[in-house]
């Protein structure tokens, strides 16, 4: 391969870098109304009146919107396909609040420093209500907080709104407590998550306008242009012909931007006014008024016999979607099915609980969802079992998990939202990754811990696995169009997010047409041009969306040479084509690809080359990936250095390794800010306290060492030359190879996240007394 | 009030505000390169150089930048290059919001210490943050960017 | 922010009578924690033609004019040379080197942030504050006084000594505030300061009288000096960490630094 699996620059890394305009804000009309929106002091509350009169006699106001300005058409606004999988339990605005910085109206004016002025003139009259602030009382509690008779589940997702439930799921093989009761060793032990913030360094943006065909033009920084398009249209009843949504540039997504967040008030003021409108979330909106991950509690049981073989899991979890649903079953159901399948010779496992309903910030869909909250809880869980046997952690997986060549029921009970699809794990190579991952860490001298005097050296590691798509349900497809002068437009519906995907899946093509890099012009993710993509989530881009790509190259390259053989009017068989040149078999008739490309556009049989392929995985194959940690802990006042963290990643081919290696890092790094930082602060009335980057600490560059990603040999035959995805899993493991590693250290098991110098000393007290 | 600045070499005059910062004068006059990340100082996003050193613009206050110079990335779209070529080269660069602000910065420490070592690196960037990459590629990148510059002076 | 007017004085006179003729007519520095630090003001008064960005090293002290940036004063290499060079390593931990390119010595002080990485090392060091009307008083002094809002800071000046220094800083991240910050300097005598506590740092009056009473500074005495000031610090929870884990903090680098002072 010349151009896959080669470290090729990415196709837009020196127009960004030289500040070319590129980003959704750039794009915003100079004269966009502004909007603001006024968001609610109180976690729970309806809104019995509000004054906007002064603020609507303001020079400069355009409108001010409240619920009223509404028909009730509830939506989600998760960003998934189409039915749903969540409940639409949300109103554009509504005359209930249900966390602080929900919306209680907009206003629309000239400037921001208009807008601001409105919003302080304007006086709302609430009824509060009793808040439902701590996840764990959300069933049956006295509070009801979707009572509104309009919400409603697609499908069942177990919906129970009156008891504050968003989803509800349960399964089983075997029966756990029977297993359980005949094994020799058993832990049950209670995790829990945090919710982390995306913090991608590009706030929320939209703008509006109305284009000269009347047409509603949406620049969004979002990672789902087409179900923005869908939502948008059925919850504003514009027609779907009348949008057109494009996806400029995105400043990082990581999840946060696959739902709709601005899109649907902006839309509605440039339909309403006809005039162009923009709205840009504030940092502080982007932490408080947005979404963040679904935080989880854990019941884990395991049991494992005499020889160390793992025989049942048991896993109870309850998650607090927050104020709307907005993934809820999604995001659960990925914590047992990207989680339980690691450990696949067990003789029972159950993995049941439910996703309430409370009144904070929602959650919604961050990088890794589920899966990170899933691998810390079943990943601490492991080791501690480990502990207990007294056996190598990494002895007791080498001996447990998944091999290549294997699968796990779990496969076909569990999807994302629905049932599974069965598939065996035709790629999988976790042995090799957990050994590689051992000598670069040098795990045999350094583990579980070494004295280094005032501090203690120690590493600890975790195993996982992600996925490569929605088996069945994600589709990506692709055009290419073959242009005179022999150069290719590629046109796709996946969403570039900044992870490198216009990059990667140009080399799909140019590897295909055996061209460079240079002859394939790559444009993403705008609903008018480009074909049909579900967007950049559920690590699908690089397997579906490249599988598409790889499908209309090939197509395309077939359709070429049928062509090429009709211009020398032999058989089509007869024809071969290099990428560069038409040749005919045992003869020295040729055509170079450019006069082909002159001659079809200009002078003989004229027309347009160009194909159009789909893709939907018949199944969605994981990769998999090991990770290990060395820390430094200082014995006193348990400040962490990490030294090192060692990935070694399945993800088949990488179609670029550098920009594999980025994700994988980029991942860690986030997986560490989860592990040890990112601390989310309420107050007591569910104020978030860390709702801005002062208070809210991402990793710096200072905090980071050394990370070293290394990827094995590995071939999926499913996959567009070999690959598999690689955007989510680097996320998982730091969790709980932190925590893993920390036990190693002190003896101290860290049951929540994040796992911080004091909460280690507080633990280290308790275990005293 | 009407300030008076010199910007990618240009005598500019831009009516402003009194308690106006930097960043919003110049989104508005279309410098979109400077961009808002956080608003508070925390991120890097908005970096500018003020009399060739990179300060960050969300909290600048225009008045004070009056008579004084300023650069934006198009004002050194030669090294802009030039660095890009090296994040491309360590797949550093990912959704690139920061990366103009990147590049003013690692500008401003080439000018102050070309033989930077990757600790002094971290440290004159640490207010830069990066939530894609993870950090260790843009360090490889610039500390070829450096040693590239340090070969041909 | 909200403001009606920005004025760039010609003269500390002209600064002074501004600055004293309302409350909310405010000296500014870089204005780098404008943002966070006030939302409105009736006049902001620059003092950027005033050339207080100065730093001069005269044979007893070191003189740093109030609109000296704090970089200026991180990277200067005769303040470098004063307590083991413990103002340029505190210096070096606040924020970003861009934040440190617009704030300034000045706007640092007069803010009297109780996050301030600059005060437990400006209380060790040996330093006063020349105010236009005031004049000179000592920097311990100024901690105690409340807000002075009419005065003009002019410069700070640092006394050369030969004492030793040590800094520490414990944040969780390398961009966050303080959980705790102290300094300490060892000349003739000790000198401690705790910062971050949550609140503003103070000298740590019981816990030096003790320690310089001491001839024999042995693994008692610092374990004692360790319990005094951190009896005396009077320190409380907040958001970035509860009381506990603050004493542990201090006694831990409290006892490291002085064992590094007396090397």
């Amino acid at each position: 391969m010349k151009i896959v699996n080669n470290k090729i620059p990415s196709v837009d890394g020196v127009g960004i870098m030289k500040g070319r305009k590129a980003f959704t804000d750039d794009y915003a009309d100079k004269d966009s109304l502004i909007i603001k929106v006024l968001r609610s002091p109180y976690p729970f509350a309806r809104i019995k009146q509000i004054d906007d009169s002064k603020a609507k006699a303001l020079d400069g106001i355009e409108m001010v919107l409240t619920y009223k300005d509404f028909k009730r058409i509830p939506f989600t606004r998760a960003g998934q396909g189409y039915p749903e999988p969540s409940p639409r339990d949300k109103f554009v605005l509504d005359e209930y609040v249900r966390y602080i910085g929900d919306e209680v109206c907009a206003v629309v004016g000239t400037s921001e420093t208009i807008c601001a002025k409105a919003l302080d003139l304007i006086t709302v009259e609430y009824e509060k209500l009793e808040p439902v602030l701590d996840f764990e009382k959300a069933i049956d509690n006295k509070s009801i907080i979707h009572d509104e008779p309009e919400a409603k589940q697609m499908f069942e997702i177990g919906f129970k709104p009156k008891k504050n439930i968003a989803a509800s799921y349960k399964m089983h093989i075997g029966d756990v407590e029977i297993s359980l009761s005949e094994c020799k060793y058993t832990i049950r032990e209670t995790f829990y998550t945090q919710a982390q913030a995306h913090v991608m360094l590009e706030p929320h943006a939209v703008n509006t306008h109305i284009d000269y065909q009347e047409r509603l033009i949406i620049y969004s920084s979002t990672q789902t242009p087409f179900h923005i398009r869908r939502i948008i249209s059925q919850a504003l009843e514009i027609p779907l012909s009348k949008i057109r949504v494009i996806k400029p540039r995105v400043g990082g997504g990581f999840g946060g931007k696959q739902a709709i967040h601005g899109e649907m008030l902006a839309a509605y003021v440039t339909y309403k006014t006809g005039k162009p409108a923009k709205l840009v979330y504030t940092r502080r909106e982007v932490f408080e008024s947005s979404y963040s991950r679904h935080p989880m509690k854990f019941e884990m049981a395991l049991g494992a016999d005499e020889n160390g073989k793992l025989k049942a899991i048991d896993c109870n979890v309850l998650s607090d979607t927050g104020a709307y649903g907005e993934h809820a079953l999604t995001v659960f159901m990925v914590a047992g099915s990207k989680v339980l399948p690691l450990y696949n010779k067990v003789d029972s496992v159950r993995f049941y609980g439910d996703v309430v309903y409370t009144n904070h910030t929602p959650a919604g869909a961050y990088r890794g969802y589920g899966a990170i909250q899933g691998n810390y809880a079943l990943e601490s869980a492991v080791d501690i079992l480990c502990h207990k046997m007294n056996m190598d952690p990494t002895e007791f997986r080498k001996k447990n998990m998944m091999k290549e060549g294997e699968t796990s029921p779990i496969f076909a009970i569990m999807g994302e939202g629905t049932e599974g699809t069965p598939m065996n794990m035709d790629t999988c190579k976790l042995q090799e990754c957990v050994e590689r991952g051992m000598d670069l860490i040098d795990w045999k001298n350094k583990y579980p811990s070494k004295d280094l005097g005032d501090k203690i050296k120690a590493v600890g590691m975790a195993i996982a696995m992600q996925g490569s798509g929605i088996p069945l349900i994600d589709m990506g497809s692709a055009t290419i169009k073959l242009n005179d002068d022999g150069f290719y437009n590629l046109m796709v519906g996946a969403t570039e997010i900044g992870q490198g995907s216009d990059t990667a899946l140009s080399q799909i093509a140019a590897e295909e047409l055996m061209t460079t890099m240079d002859k394939v012009i790559i444009y993403s993710s705008d609903t008018d041009l480009t074909p049909f993509d579900v967007g950049a989530y559920a690590s699908s881009t690089t397997f579906v969306s490249g599988n598409a790509v790889f499908k209309a190259a090939r197509k395309l390259k077939e359709t070429m040479i049928e062509e090429a053989a009709r211009i020398f009017d032999v058989e089509v068989e007869k024809v071969t084509f290099d990428g560069k040149t038409f040749k005919v078999e045992s003869s020295d008739k040729e055509i170079s690809l450019v006069d082909f490309s002159n001659e079809i556009t200009y002078s003989e049989a004229q027309k347009q080359l160009q194909v159009t392929s789909s893709y939907v995985g018949p199944k969605s194959p994981p990769p998999f990936m090991a990770g290990f940690i060395e820390i430094d802990i200082d014995k006193e006042t348990a400040e962490i250095d990490i030294i090192d963290y060692v990935s070694v990643v399945d993800c088949g081919t990488t179609i670029n390794p550098m920009l594999a290696k980025g994700q994988v890092d980029g991942a860690i790094v986030q997986g560490l800010g989860m592990a040890m930082f990112e601390d989310v602060k309420l107050a007591k009335n569910g104020k978030l306290i860390s709702g801005d980057m002062l208070n809210y600490k991402i990793p710096t560059r200072l905090d980071i060492n050394k990370l070293t990603t290394i990827f094995v040999d590995s071939y999926e035959e499913s996959g567009p030359f070999g690959a598999k995805s690689v955007g989510e899993i680097g996320i998982d493991t730091p969790p709980a190879a932190l925590a893993n590693a920390i036990e190693n250290a002190l003896g101290v098991r860290m049951n929540s996240l994040p796992i911080t110098p004091e909460k280690i000393l507080q633990k280290l007290k308790e275990n005293k007394k | 009030m009407k300030i008076n600045i010199k910007i990618n070499g240009q005598n500019k005059t831009f009516e402003v505000e009194p308690g106006e910062f930097m960043l919003d004068v110049l989104r508005r006059n279309n410098y979109l390169s400077v961009r808002r990340g956080c608003d508070n100082i925390s991120c890097g996003v908005c970096t500018i150089l003020l009399d060739n050193k990179p300060v960050p613009s969300c909290s600048l206050l225009a008045a004070k930048a009056n008579n004084h110079e300023i650069t934006t990335v198009e004002g050194i779209q030669v090294e802009a290059e030039k660095l890009a070529k090296c994040f491309g080269e360590f797949g550093a660069d990912q959704c690139g919001f920061c990366n103009p602000s990147m590049a003013l910065t690692v500008y401003s420490l080439k000018q102050e210490n070309v033989n930077a070592t990757e600790e002094e690196i971290k440290a004159y960037l640490v207010g830069n943050l990066c939530r894609c990459t993870g950090y260790v590629s843009q360090h490889q990148a610039i500390k070829k960017y450096l040693g590239d510059s340090n070969e041909n002076s | 922010m909200e403001t009606n007017q920005f004025i760039e004085v010609n003269s500390l006179e002209e600064a002074y009578i501004l600055a004293s003729a309302d409350r909310l007519n405010k000296v500014i520095g870089g204005g780098a924690w404008l943002k966070i630090s006030l939302k409105k003001a009736k006049t902001l008064i620059s003092l950027d033609k005033l050339n207080l960005d100065f730093i001069d090293s005269e044979s007893s002290f070191i003189e740093i004019g109030a609109q000296a940036t704090l970089r200026e004063i991180e990277t200067n290499k005769d303040i470098k040379k004063l307590s083991s060079g413990i103002l340029n390593q505190a210096i070096g931990k606040i924020m970003g080197v861009t934040i440190r390119n617009l704030a300034t010595i000045g706007g640092s002080v007069m803010g009297k942030f109780a996050f301030s990485d600059l005060y437990p090392v400006l209380l060790v060091m040996d330093v006063k504050l020349k105010f236009y009307k005031l004049g000179e008083i000592s920097f311990a002094d100024f901690v105690e006084m409340p807000r002075i809002n009419d005065d003009i800071l002019i410069s700070i000046k640092i006394n050369k000594n030969n004492s030793v220094g040590y800094f520490k800083k414990a944040a969780k991240t390398a961009l966050d505030f303080a959980m705790i910050n102290l300094a300490i300097t060892k000349g003739d005598d000790f000198k401690i300061a705790i910062g971050s506590k949550p609140s503003i740092a103070k000298l740590n009056y019981e816990a030096m009288k003790y320690l310089n009473s001491k001839k024999d500074i042995t693994e008692e005495v610092i374990e004692k000096t360790c319990a005094l000031a951190i009896e005396e610090a009077k320190i409380k929870d907040n958001v970035r960490a509860t009381k506990e884990y603050r004493e542990v903090l201090i006694r831990s680098y409290l006892k490291r630094g002085i064992k590094q002072v007396i090397q």
